[in-house]
């Protein structure tokens, strides 16, 4: 015996959470040129991007646990979230204007992540940079994994930092979509060994 | 401690029993309302929650008192029938007869949630019990009684 629900009345509740104040993560998901992309805000901004490589129910339990276990799958409220993307990945979009919440990193990473978040659409910065401008030049490889723990990518261009002498180290949906991002902006195939 | 799952997961997985329940208690009108009203009531308190292994369960539970919430708003008396009549079958449920359903919904609270439970949503005992927060022996009893009391006045 299957009950069937009116959708209405499931959007119905979910609206009435919103105004409520409930909705503590908003989530939906959404089409882009690599795949499907998981994007989920809180009230202060976006708070997670999950890349195609990754297990998106996963990163809902990550988020239940980190963030609050309010998590509802709510598209429209991550309407302009899609609406930039789907321009960035036209071409169209060189800067997003979106709040962004930051909880889910701390500390010296943290720092790292609002240093690569000021890096220029088109342009790339070394790891040993990114960890002086988080205030501890020695520490690269903590900068180097602060990048890699980026839990905004995209939005927060962690794709437009490489290693010195311009490898292009790692990328948490892969390195095919790290080289993507940098010819979509035009950096590749200008001056990748400099 | 079981840690708790994200909130649409609980939505998922529960909202066709907490549905059947409700439209089992309130019919089919009423049920929209509640169900929107038992998931908010939920959701504010989920956080606070301590123990998440039996998520059904406690949403029975609230749904259950929504129902209650619902009846006592409609001062509903109960609709004395002579007979029960014969009611289309559709998907293998009954469509909800009034005349029935008012005569569960004037049961003592425990009763009512029981018969609500037991055959509106095809719950076996144990879990009617969970719902309930009584032993098995408690709910078994309450249903008994409400059916009797149901051929009572529905002759």
């Amino acid at each position: 015996m299957k009950t069937t629900i009116d959708p209405g009345t499931i959007e119905g509740f979910k609206a009435r959470a919103a105004e409520e104040g409930l909705l503590d993560v908003a989530y939906t998901s959404a089409d882009s040129p690599f795949g499907a992309l998981l994007l989920a805000k809180t009230r202060r901004g976006l708070v997670r991007v999950g890349l195609p490589n990754q297990d998106s129910d996963q990163l809902l339990v990550d988020l239940a646990e980190r963030v609050s276990p309010r998590v509802l799958e709510a598209p429209k409220e991550l309407e302009e979230v899609r609406r930039e993307l789907d321009l960035y990945f036209e071409g169209k979009l060189d800067r997003f204007d979106l709040p962004l919440d930051w909880r889910l990193s701390g500390g010296f990473r943290q720092r790292v992540l609002r240093a690569i978040n000021r890096i220029p659409y088109g342009q790339t910065r070394s790891y040993t940079e990114m960890a002086r401008r988080a205030g501890n030049e020695r520490a690269v490889r903590a900068a180097g994994s602060a990048c890699g723990s980026n839990p905004i990518p995209l939005v927060v261009p962690c794709h437009r930092v490489l290693r010195t002498g311009g490898a292009l180290g790692g990328y948490g949906g892969g390195l095919p979509m790290k080289q993507a991002l940098l010819e979509l902006e035009g950096v590749l195939g200008e001056s990748p060994a400099a | 401690m079981t840690p708790l799952p994200p909130f649409q997961t609980v939505l998922d997985e529960h909202s066709a029993a907490v549905m059947g329940i409700l439209r089992g208690a309130v019919g089919r009108e009423g049920a929209e309302d509640c169900f929107q009203e038992t998931f908010l009531a939920a959701l504010r308190a989920y956080p606070k929650l301590q123990d998440a292994s039996n998520l059904r369960g406690w949403l029975l539970t609230i749904a259950h008192r929504k129902a209650i919430d619902h009846h006592r708003a409609r001062g509903r008396r109960p609709i004395p029938v002579a007979e029960m009549p014969e009611v289309p079958v559709e998907n293998g449920m009954p469509d909800l007869d009034q005349g029935l359903w008012a005569a569960v919904g004037a049961l003592p609270p425990k009763q009512r949630a029981a018969v609500a439970l037991r055959y509106g949503s095809d719950l076996p005992h144990a879990e009617i019990a969970a719902a309930l927060g009584c032993s098995p022996e408690a709910a078994r009893r309450s249903l008994h009684e409400g059916l009797k009391r149901l051929r009572k006045e529905l002759g």
